[in-house]
């Protein structure tokens, strides 16, 4: 299933993209998803941490992807 | 059925009056004090609580030249709802203004203002101090600070 994949502060540095579409396999979890990007973009092993927000709203590693869901990289925040 | 008209009518109003009491903005334009506080300005009030956030001109000990901030906006904009919306719910405030802004911004200019109004001024104090704490925690915006020999991602290695 094809899943849009958002990259912001740090990572979309890592990564050199902004955004990037992915075809992974069916109900994947955060978890699994995590390990693929890993996989795919060796250069976010430089970070320690990152949330995963899905179609805007923070995700838990279980959570499981959809189709055409939104995927967004989240790394440490520093507004205000 | 015009009962049932009249009931979502209600619904619809209560929804816009808790709207009404919160203000949530992330611009690439100058932030407005003013607009803020008038927005939080209400008879019942006896005090307003302003937090201003300034861009300060160094990083231990090193230079800032300029900062730069990102945001997910549509998603930022959603997680600062839910803060201003869950100081009302904790704090005996009447109304919340939470503003952020996005792009590069310059020593002294300002990236956040958070105004709170309260009957008691306890209450906007504490609430003014959540609002901050939890947008630094939980909202999607990134800087980046320029120095005159490069520049760095805040918080990215904590």
């Amino acid at each position: 299933m094809k899943i849009k994949t958002l990259f912001f502060g740090i990572t979309s540095d890592l990564v050199e993209e902004s955004q990037l579409d992915f075809d992974v396999k069916n109900n994947l979890s955060i978890k699994d998803f995590k390990q693929f990007l890993i996989e795919k973009h060796p250069s976010l092993e430089n970070i320690n941490s990152y949330a995963i927000a899905v179609n805007e709203e923070y995700a838990e590693e279980d959570l499981l992807l959809k189709e055409n869901d939104i995927v967004a990289i989240i790394p440490p925040v520093s507004g205000g | 059925m015009n009962y049932y008209f009249c009931y979502e009518h209600i619904t619809c109003f209560e929804i816009l009056k808790t709207m009404q009491r919160t203000s949530i903005k992330i611009t690439s334009e100058k932030l407005d004090l003013n607009a803020c506080y008038a927005f939080v300005e209400d008879d019942s009030c006896g005090g307003i609580s302003v937090f201003v956030g300034t861009v300060r001109n160094d990083t231990e000990g090193k230079e800032v030249k300029k900062l730069d901030f990102s945001t997910y906006k549509p998603m930022a904009l959603k997680e600062m709802q839910k803060i201003a919306d869950l100081a009302l719910e904790k704090f005996d405030v009447k109304k919340v203004a939470v503003h952020h802004a996005e792009g590069e911004l310059q020593i002294r200019d300002i990236p956040v203002i958070i105004a709170v109004s309260s009957k008691h001024r306890k209450a906007a104090f504490l609430a003014c101090e959540f609002i901050i704490d939890t947008l630094k925690e939980t909202v999607p915006i990134w800087k980046k600070e320029h120095f005159s020999d490069g520049e760095v991602w805040v918080n990215a290695h904590p």
